[in-house]
């Protein structure tokens, strides 16, 4: 079988586990699952840039709350359909992202994260500062009224699911084809050696930028879907835990995968529900499991799969 | 019991279970919610969720207001329960955020399959939760003080019918504020959407008494240092309202005092600022003098009711508002009666309606709605009430406590009346 042939074979697979898994799971944890999609969608655009181009950004919070504020205002106070807004709060993402990218990657390494860093808070700041529209911190509803589509309830269980494997499964299998492309090899190289690649004729700076934008676009879909899914846009979304979490997910599932970001968010969603069960220290028991993957699985789950058993994954 | 839907689904999904063959998956304990639901019987315990702030930002408020669920279920258990069954209370954190405490209601409904869910305070939590538990069909009883019930932001499933809300809170204030302290008002307040609530409703209601707000100084989150606002206080200021948060506050306040020196104007703000601290800290000695709104006032008074007596005996809390097993650790007094006074609301919500289970959960919120006069009695410690079914929002009568040689002593309470407003919403025009 050649690599493409695994590869897409890998990818269906998991896209029918999660068909198959609508109709076996019970309630609740099918209900976990479409977020879980939702926000392993931000993931694997956070991993776009990390992963795949080897740029560690602190700042992607401010990616999913532009996706998340471009589509809430659009609908509340624009008054705008459901797939203009989407596409709106896609817009808005991608644009940030671009003037961002922009800026911030003229530093690199520890300078490119805090630079990042201080955008999102500035985008944090933004969000409270226009609060007349915003309402700050509290955030606001998107009714049930206003999240139907062509007919079709998003507030209901099984369209929920439904939308949010949609968006999972464009976002999965159109990352999927990227990374195997030209320009996904290249970000690959860049990650490498960024000097043999600017050495060998490729404009990285270019690349690097067209990254941020496809990583930002991403985690703006994931906003965006997040507030049409769930009916909730605030400005915890965009706080710094929101871009730490994409962090943490990527290297949990592996960086650099394809399907690393949606291990990563299940584990920690599962991680933190069962632990929360058993005790209000649930963050350390979170803490002291990350500690010990990291020390024995520094690669992440999906990584160190790579590293023993699957060379080819990609 | 009337559960028909949710066992139906139930059942629907283990028959897919079966079919596929994907029993690991009950083996990692994937289903323990429906099988428990299924053979609920009518003497089970109605089981209540409690949505707490157990870590974050609200932890204070979460470990009072667990306090308080905890003596108010032991009370309605001594006295039979709720319509012969007793109440039990399923807690979950939901860490003081919205997207956690969307997934704790999920958990509520889902997996634990409460009968309702109960306690958030703050109010992004409220908001990003609401959502959910309407779509679930959760009759979800808020504790927050937040407008978003009353604005008509939210849904027909969330009611607040335990505490007043911050527009009703400001508004009552204003009469007095104007006609005993003066009519130019500085406002300092954080600038978030708590903050900007205060700004907006206290500004509308000291016009309307014939005064003004002269500056409004919006200090950002996370700050820790004021000094350099102060100046922004004009030096005709008559009173300077105040509504910090979160642990800068006590520098807040010393920086104040050292600002002024003994020359100040009146101060007035809201315990909120300082609920779970105690006024007699070290660094808080400028408080004295000063007024501070109180939902229900922390020290016990000369005339206390004989509710309020009895209330701080089954919760645990001394004259001073602080713990009986602790002196040191005071308690979120003037905000954690609501987790009290709501439950009480629950249980009589659910004997009216003749409560079975999930399938009364309409019933349960239109006997909620229907309800008005909540007189003052050990089911509502800190006073009467009035329901308002149509905004699902409660009002009730608010304290000006003065701090006067170190206690917080009355000054003033503002009936029910200076709280109310016109309706924004008619939830009950919403369909289930």
């Amino acid at each position: 079988m050649t690599l493409n042939a695994k590869s897409a074979t890998l990818h269906l697979s998991v896209l029918a586990a999660l068909v198959a898994l609508f109709f076996v799971l019970p309630p609740y944890h099918s209900g976990n699952l479409a977020r879980i999609m939702v926000l392993a969608i931000y993931a694997m655009g956070y991993n776009i840039l990390f992963g795949y181009t080897g740029l560690l950004s602190l700042g992607h919070a401010m990616f999913f709350a532009a996706g998340m504020y471009g589509f809430g205002l659009s609908v509340n106070l624009g008054g705008l359909p459901l797939p203009l807004a989407f596409l709106t709060g896609m817009a808005c993402a991608a644009a940030l992202a671009a003037v961002t990218g922009f800026l911030a990657l003229r530093t690199s390494g520890v300078a490119f994260m805090i630079v990042t860093l201080m955008f999102a808070q500035t985008a944090y700041l933004v969000v409270l500062y226009f609060g007349t529209y915003t309402r700050g911190d509290e955030g606001f509803v998107i009714q049930s009224a206003d999240r139907m589509i062509m007919g079709v309830d998003l507030t209901s269980e099984g369209a929920r699911y439904v939308a949010a494997l949609l968006l999972f499964s464009a976002c999965f299998l159109t990352l999927a084809r990227i990374i195997r492309s030209r320009f996904g090899r290249t970000l690959v190289a860049i990650r490498e050696n960024e000097e043999r690649a600017r050495m060998l004729g490729y404009d990285t700076g270019a690349h690097k930028l067209k990254a941020m934008i496809l990583s930002g676009l991403i985690a703006g879909v994931a906003g965006a879907a997040y507030a049409m899914l769930f009916g909730y846009v605030g400005a915890t979304f965009a706080t710094v835990q929101y871009s730490i979490f994409p962090l943490l997910w990527v290297l949990l599932g592996g960086a650099g995968t394809t399907i690393g970001p949606l291990l990563g968010v299940f584990f920690m969603f599962y991680l933190i529900d069962f632990s929360s069960s058993l005790t209000t220290a649930y963050m350390l028991v979170a803490g002291v499991v990350l500690v010990l993957l990291t020390m024995f699985a520094p690669q992440g789950l999906m990584g160190e799969m790579r590293k023993r058993v699957f060379a080819w994954l990609p | 019991m009337s559960n028909g839907t949710s066992k139906k689904t139930g059942l629907n999904r283990r028959t897919a279970l079966k079919g596929m063959g994907a029993g690991a998956l009950l083996a990692t304990g994937a289903l323990p919610g429906s099988l428990g639901f299924a053979q609920a019987q009518s003497s089970a315990p109605i089981k209540i969720g409690f949505q707490k702030h157990a870590t974050g930002i609200g932890a204070a408020y979460g470990r009072w207001y667990d306090a308080t669920t905890q003596a108010a279920v032991k009370r309605i258990n001594d006295m039979g329960g709720i319509n012969g069954r007793p109440v039990e209370i399923v807690i979950e954190d939901d860490g003081t955020d919205p997207k956690r405490g969307a997934e704790v209601i999920e958990k509520f409904a889902n997996q634990h399959e409460v009968d309702v869910a109960f306690g958030t305070l703050f109010s992004h939590v409220v908001i990003g939760s609401a959502p959910r538990a309407g779509e679930l069909k959760l009759p979800y009883f808020v504790v927050s003080e937040g407008h978003h019930v009353a604005s008509g932001m939210l849904n027909r499933y969330t009611l607040q019918p335990g505490i007043t809300d911050v527009k009703s809170q400001v508004q009552s204030m204003a009469p007095f504020v104007a006609n005993n302290l003066g009519k130019k008002v500085t406002m300092i307040f954080p600038d978030f959407a708590f903050g900007h609530d205060h700004r907006d409703f206290f500004s509308a209601a000291i016009e309307a008494q014939g005064g003004e707000v002269v500056a409004k100084i919006a200090v950002p989150p996370a700050e820790t240092s004021f000094t350099r606002y102060f100046p922004q206080i004009p030096r005709d200021t008559d009173v300077v309202y105040h509504v910090m948060v979160g642990p800068a506050v006590l520098t807040f306040v010393k920086e104040l005092g050292e600002f002024f020196g003994p020359s100040r104007p009146e101060i007035f703000g809201f315990i909120d600022s300082l609920e779970a601290v105690d006024i007699n800290s070290p660094g808080l000695e400028f408080l004295e003098g000063t007024y501070f709104w109180e939902g229900h006032p922390r020290h016990a008074q000369k005339d206390n009711s004989e509710y309020d007596t009895a209330y701080r005996a089954a919760v645990g809390v001394d004259d001073r508002g602080a713990s009986v097993s602790d002196p040191k650790d005071v308690s979120t007094y003037a905000h954690m009666f609501g987790c009290w006074e709501t439950l009480n609301v629950i249980k009589a919500g659910m004997e009216t309606a003749d409560y079975q289970g999930p399938a009364d959960r309409a019933k349960l919120i239109e006997a909620v709605e229907a309800m008005t006069d909540m007189p003052h009695s050990l089911d509502h410690p800190q006073g009467a009430k009035l329901f308002n079914g149509k905004t699902h929002q409660v009002f009730g009568s608010q304290h000006i406590s003065k701090v006067t040689d170190g206690t917080l002593t009355v000054e003033h309470t503002a009936s029910i009346e200076d709280g109310m407003y016109e309706d924004e919403v008619d939830y009950t025009a919403q369909s289930f």
